[in-house]
């Protein structure tokens, strides 16, 4: 946990005590330069804020819970009058008897989405660490690569990467859906950048005069060091693959993803937009949709939020 | 592009006296634990991002319609771009409105969102993120933006203003040239607290903490100061991926207006690059003309990304 610094404050003590006084008094003890007015805007401001930002968010769960009439009132009602588990029941009856059951789409999908994030976190990291850590030729060539394919616009390669895929006969296969998204450029330049600040290089240096190789040195000192890092990647490669469609990759029933199944069950996509007479069950399918991301997401914020108080050594 | 590293060195300094080749491979032989290292992300980035990006760069030389073998054209996409696409000049026009407002603006956003955060206590900060990063979270709820700027007198806007008499008549928030850019900026900035935001957040928490004391200690009195002195600093690495981050956000505007302003909008008064890469590339289907139009965007976003590069370097 963050620790916070503390000293005394208190004019009354001659200065040689107050150094010597024990940590646990701290009624005595302010944290450092901070003033209480200061504490009190900046609270005021990111609950004002945060009201308007948390809005989307509690709207798509009030409208899972909305009865149809609810979901079509305009101007739409951000608070439910009868709430009803209709939707949630609907869903139930029309995923309960389908021609490839549910549970094989659910599996696509978790396999994959575990899959590309666990890769992704490992090839990313371990390749940033390098590029930021290793001198070696082309690293910087390598480097600006990654850079220029971040701020490339994806629409017109996809066409380019059809016809990868279908020249490597990956097409219909999970390998169309992981591999691409294993080596996201987004990840690596993350990873490079926190390598900077967050590893000194005295730390590897005493890392490989205790005998350690460079992989050893890179999954025992440097992932534990950069885990805020890499638990922020893991986040968005999670994120964006568990709501990857398969696209134009994908075309058999039996390896579709959850969000194409699901938009064809309800005719609509995951994002509760489409058919109308659906309206209701796709909001229901909406909100179980962003709950594996939502706990994926805190479960790793508040990871991140706790590696602080071990920082390693300082020089 | 090669300025990104503040603290990158020449290779290995003896290499110059020595013949440039056989030294580059011996330097190469001594490294290949680093090579083995680097390979698993860099062999599948190759196929999957370098070769289409490369490809694409061809195709910006031909007519491509999808269906037939692309014919070679030469300059003729990159003439016609300035020369004969009027709109493309209303395009870049739009892009720049967009990226010059949200993209600072929402960089802004980002930095000093984080900071508040990260002023927190550390129990309710976790959660204060998730807030701060719904609307990212949950992917295309920004579309119930548009029952709130509906343009009849039932969308939410409107029939506050009429009922309290502030309007005589409903107003197209969202297709009415006057007033559609503003809002889908506001839509932006709401929109903006993401990828960036997260990584200034992980960036607040590797900070090392005994600098804050040895400032305490150097006589830094608030927490501007601090802010200004020590974390800006010391943050310098994540600063950088927010910009690049920010500026594929602003000169990547696209996706938003098309939802909820119309596509194409009046007059074209949202017509951004990237919706004219969208209107070539999967309406008209001539990929050849898109590819060229997105290779003149990278290439501006990357004068962009320099720039900045720059300006933080310069800054200690």
């Amino acid at each position: 946990m963050a620790k916070d610094i503390y000293y005394n404050t208190d004019e009354s003590i001659p200065e040689e005590l107050r150094d010597k006084m024990p940590k646990k008094m701290k009624s005595r003890q302010k944290k450092v330069n901070r003033s209480g007015f200061g504490n009190f805007l900046i609270i005021f401001m990111l609950v004002l804020v945060g009201i308007f930002m948390a809005l989307p968010l509690y709207y798509s769960v009030i409208c899972a819970f909305k009865p149809l009439n609810e979901l079509f009132i305009f101007p739409p009602r951000f608070y439910v009058v009868s709430p009803t588990l209709d939707n949630f029941r609907m869903m139930w009856t029309l995923t309960d008897n389908l021609w490839v059951p549910l549970s094989r789409y659910i599996f696509n999908s978790v396999f994959t989405a575990v899959s590309i994030t666990f890769l992704h976190v490992v090839f990313a990291s371990m390749a940033g660490f390098v590029m930021e850590k290793h001198r070696f030729p082309g690293r910087n060539g390598m480097f600006n690569l990654v850079q220029f394919a971040l701020l490339f616009t994806g629409g017109t390669m996809a066409i380019p990467q059809y016809v990868v895929m279908a020249l490597m006969g990956m097409i219909n296969t999970y390998w169309a859906v992981i591999l691409p998204a294993v080596a996201s450029s987004l990840g690596l330049f993350l990873m490079k950048q926190f390598m900077v600040s967050s590893i000194p290089d005295s730390m590897l240096e005493a890392a490989k005069i205790d005998g350690a190789n460079e992989f050893t040195v890179y999954w025992k000192i440097v992932m534990p060091n950069v885990k805020p890092a890499w638990l922020t990647i893991a986040i968005f490669a999670f994120q964006s693959s568990w709501n990857a469609t398969g696209g134009n990759m994908i075309y058999s029933e039996s390896m579709k993803l959850l969000p194409t199944a699901l938009g064809q069950i309800f005719a609509a996509d995951a994002t509760g937009v489409g058919n109308i007479a659906r309206t209701g069950v796709s909001m229901a399918v909406s909100l179980i949709m962003i709950i594996p991301p939502i706990v994926f997401f805190v479960i790793s914020q508040s990871n991140i939020m706790e590696t602080m108080s071990h920082s390693g050594m300082k020089d | 592009m090669n300025n990104q590293n503040t603290n990158s060195t020449v290779a290995i300094p003896e290499a110059l006296n020595k013949p440039q080749k056989v030294n580059v491979w011996k330097e190469m032989k001594k490294n290949k634990i680093s090579y083995a290292m680097v390979a698993p992300f860099m062999i599948l980035f190759t196929i999957f991002t370098i070769v289409p990006v490369l490809a694409s760069c061809i195709l910006s030389f031909t007519y491509f319609n999808m269906l037939e073998w692309p014919e070679w054209r030469g300059w003729y996409n990159y003439q016609r771009l300035f020369l004969d696409d009027e709109i493309f000049l209303i395009a870049i026009r739009v892009t720049l409105k967009f990226a010059v407002i949200t993209g600072p603006l929402s960089y802004l956003i980002c930095f000093f969102f984080a900071w508040f955060i990260n002023e927190l206590p550390p129990k309710i900060r976790a959660f204060m993120t998730m807030v701060f990063y719904a609307p990212s979270l949950c992917g295309s709820v920004y579309t119930i933006w548009t029952f709130i700027f509906s343009g009849d007198s039932y969308g939410v806007l409107n029939s506050y203003l009429l009922q309290w008499g502030i309007l005589d008549g409903p107003i197209q928030w969202l297709t009415d040239e006057n007033y559609n850019v503003t809002i889908i900026i506001i839509i932006q900035l709401w929109l903006s607290l993401g990828t960036s935001f997260l990584a200034f957040i992980a960036g607040f928490q590797t900070q090392d903490r005994s600098l804050f004391e040895a400032g305490a200690i150097d006589g830094i009195r608030n927490r501007f100061q601090e802010l200004f002195y020590i974390t800006v600093p010391s943050m310098k690495p994540q600063l950088m991926f927010g910009a690049v981050i920010q500026i594929a956000g602003a000169f990547g505007v696209g996706a938003v207006p098309r939802a909820l302003g119309g596509f194409p909008s009046t007059n074209y008064s949202l017509q951004t690059i990237e919706t004219h890469i969208f209107d070539y590339g999967s309406v008209r289907y001539e990929m050849g003309y898109a590819s060229a139009i997105a290779f003149l965007l990278a290439i501006v976003m990357i004068l962009t990304r320099n720039l900045i590069s720059k300006l933080l370097q310069e800054k200690d």
